[in-house]
């Protein structure tokens, strides 16, 4: 198939200002001493995107996957290297773009429709859509700064879905939203995808990039380290990371009155060493490292496991288990052993709570502390956030006796 | 460039919604609405009246061969078509800072912002000048057979504020004081046009430590000064402006806007990340 997108060796060099100096007499004085650093962001990226695909980019933070977006965009120009595209882009980086919150929704449709490439006919035509669409009948005549944020999100998404292009561009902003608007973004990928639309996501969430996606390229530093089918690559992803992809602390927030503290969290695979990886329906054990500066009576040790997206997947403590000692003081350790994690493939993060019998005060609470990845094992289930580990039955010939 | 080209036709939706955009928020909240647009040049008119007319005593020409004789007439006929330079200038300064969310999140010919910027002060000038014509029509002044000329001299000047803002919208994404510079060349630019007092008083030849200066030659070459004539010869005086004038105002806004697009086009390329 012809490809919709192709990058060729496109480089992008960003400049970091360690002083900005944004006057002219700056720019005449410093002329011999150039003051930015050079910040290479994409290093000789080519890649062929086909046409009709819905194509992941992945990667960590500032590996240069959403520089990439922009440039194919057209919003950034690669220092070196050409990218070329075949047919109408749109990109959705973000909902809304343009919105002028004194003017009323029905002038922003028309704003936010001609920014995004819509004629005024098409808008005309399209109009009723975008409005019904949005569940905004009402309001279309008030001005848009007195919506609230999810009548925003919707009106925005509601005139992105109408643009109708030929390469559809998303950054994962997209996938904050409540559920019903998360489903709604899945309906219409999935719709887009049957007509025929080229679709390029750019996303954290491996879970849904897996079920959305054809193919994907994994970023790195700015390089590209791969290119192939989703299951694949994302798989060969997940074996080369280190399972905590987010050092302890650095990505979450924390909290607590601090007479004790959980100091560090351990992932263990079943031989007690620390988890390289963790499988579908294969043991884990969560250590958590405590320190008390102080004797501390009936302690209750918590944790949670949430997706990306916020949704608490479960949360187990050891008052609920019934497992609560008198007092802790220094330092030691408990342990969560589960023999088999009946997570679905995907990306967790982790939280970790230490609080009073009461459960209302927290000593040290450590919000998102550490990110971990699933991978496939036994069940080999995909979707959704749990393996349910049942049994078919009568799917398969019997073998009669 | 064909390619430009083609882009910038297909922004020509895009351009009308964000000129539409400036207009309907420009007085929004406001009690009087669209009627500043009027007063504002109204009460410069009062004030530049009493000060220059009453207090400073200038006379304003008699209009040749209209025999018009009426300050605020002849302020008005220079005066708005400075506001419309002005505001272009200022307006296009601010026109890709003050849309850098956009700029970073949604691609189009970058161009735009520049033209709707400017594109709804030049609905706020036509107007102005619809005004004008109605008020010089009450004075005696039968200016409906010049309008042809006026809207060609428009357009000229439409190019020329549109080359400046070009330049100074991108200058000022990468070094802010353009408009601080701006706002003084400003005042001097004001004062160099004969918009508050007639061209007769401006001296052919200054001495200056025994050198003699052909001042009045010199301060013909400013383009303001044949662009505010040729508005007067149109609507004051009921004449046609020079030949060579219109000429020479062309030659202006033809290289103002060569060079304020190829700026632009320079600059643009890295607009997202220094916006």
């Amino acid at each position: 198939m012809a490809a919709a997108i192709s990058v060729d060796g496109v480089s992008k060099t960003y400049r970091l200002y360690h002083e900005r100096n944004q006057s002219l007499k700056g720019a005449v004085m410093s002329r011999a001493r150039v003051r930015y650093e050079s910040f290479p962001a994409l290093d000789d990226v080519s890649l062929e995107i086909p046409a009709g695909e819905t194509f992941g980019l992945i990667g960590e933070n500032g590996c240069g996957k959403s520089t990439l977006l922009k440039c194919i965009a057209r919003i950034l120009n690669p220092d070196a290297g050409s990218i070329r595209t075949e047919g109408k882009i749109s990109a959705l980086l973000e909902l809304g773009a343009g919105f002028h919150p004194e003017l009323s929704g029905r002038d922003n449709v028309y704003l936010n429709g001609a920014i995004l490439g819509l004629s005024r006919k098409q808008l005309n035509a399209r109009f009723d859509d975008i409005v019904g669409f949005a569940g905004l009948e009402h309001f279309i005549d008030t001005p848009v700064k007195n919506y609230s944020s999810g009548m925003y999100v919707r009106l925005g998404f509601s005139v992105a879905i109408n643009v109708d292009p030929d390469i559809l561009l998303v950054d994962e902003v997209l996938a904050v939203g409540d559920e019903e608007f998360q489903r709604r973004c899945s309906e219409k990928f999935a719709e887009l995808k049957h007509s025929g639309k080229t679709v390029v996501i750019v996303s954290h969430a491996l879970g849904s990039v897996r079920n959305l996606c054809d193919e994907v390229a994994l970023l790195e530093h700015g390089k590209l380290l791969s290119v192939g089918p989703a299951g694949e690559v994302i798989d060969g992803y997940l074996a080369e990371v280190h399972v905590d992809r987010v050092k302890d602390g650095e990505y979450g927030s924390r909290w607590g009155s601090g007479e004790g503290k959980v100091e560090r969290v351990e992932l263990l695979g079943a031989d007690g060493a620390p988890a390289t990886e963790i499988h579908t329906g294969g043991p884990l054990t969560l250590r958590l490292h405590y320190a008390m500066s102080e004797p501390i009576p009936q302690p209750v040790f918590g944790v949670a496991i949430q997706t990306l997206e916020g949704f608490t997947v479960t949360g187990p403590n050891t008052r609920q288990a019934g497992a609560v000692p008198d007092q802790l003081s220094g330092t030691g350790h408990v342990d969560l052993r589960v023999d088999r994690l009946m997570l679905a493939p995907g990306t967790y993060d982790l939280s970790v709570s230490l609080y009073d019998y009461s459960c209302s005060h927290a000593f040290d609470f450590r919000y998102r502390t550490l990110r971990f990845d699933v991978q496939r094992g036994d069940p080999a289930e995909e979707h959704g956030v749990m393996a349910l580990g049942g049994e078919w039955e009568g799917a398969v010939n019997p073998v009669r006796r | 460039m064909r390619t430009k080209l083609a882009e910038y036709v297909d922004s020509g939706d895009l351009t009308l919604n964000l000129t539409l955009r400036e207009l309907r928020s420009r007085y929004k909240k406001s009690f009087l609405g669209w009627a500043w647009s009027l007063l504002n040049p109204l009460s410069t008119v009062i004030v530049y009246s009493i000060v220059f007319a009453f207090f400073l005593k200038i006379e304003p020409p008699r209009g040749d061969p209209s025999g018009l004789k009426n300050f605020a007439a002849f302020l008005l006929c220079g005066l708005l078509p400075w506001n419309y330079l002005q505001g272009g200038m200022t307006g296009s300064m601010g026109s890709l800072i003050g849309n850098a969310n956009l700029i970073k999140k949604v691609y189009f010919p970058r161009e735009v912002f520049v033209v709707s910027a400017i594109g709804s002060l030049l609905v706020s000038f036509l107007i102005e000048l619809g005004v004008l014509a109605g008020i010089l029509l009450l004075l005696g002044n039968m200016v409906l057979p010049w309008i042809p000329v006026v809207l060609v001299i428009v357009v000229i000047q439409s190019f020329f504020v549109l080359g400046i803002g070009f330049l100074l919208s991108v200058m000022n994404v990468y070094f802010r004081d353009v408009q601080h510079l701006i706002n003084v060349a400003l005042m001097a630019l004001f004062y160099s046009a004969p918009i508050v007092y007639p061209i007769s008083v401006v001296p052919d030849q200054a001495h200056l430590g025994g050198v003699t200066i052909p001042l009045g030659t010199l301060y013909r070459l400013n383009p303001l000064v044949t662009l505010v004539q040729s508005y007067r010869d149109a609507m004051y005086n009921l004449r046609f402006p020079p030949a060579l004038s219109i000429l020479y105002l062309i030659a202006w806004s033809a290289v103002l806007m060569a060079v304020g697009l190829w700026v632009f086009q320079k600059l643009d390329r890295r607009l997202a990340e220094e916006v």
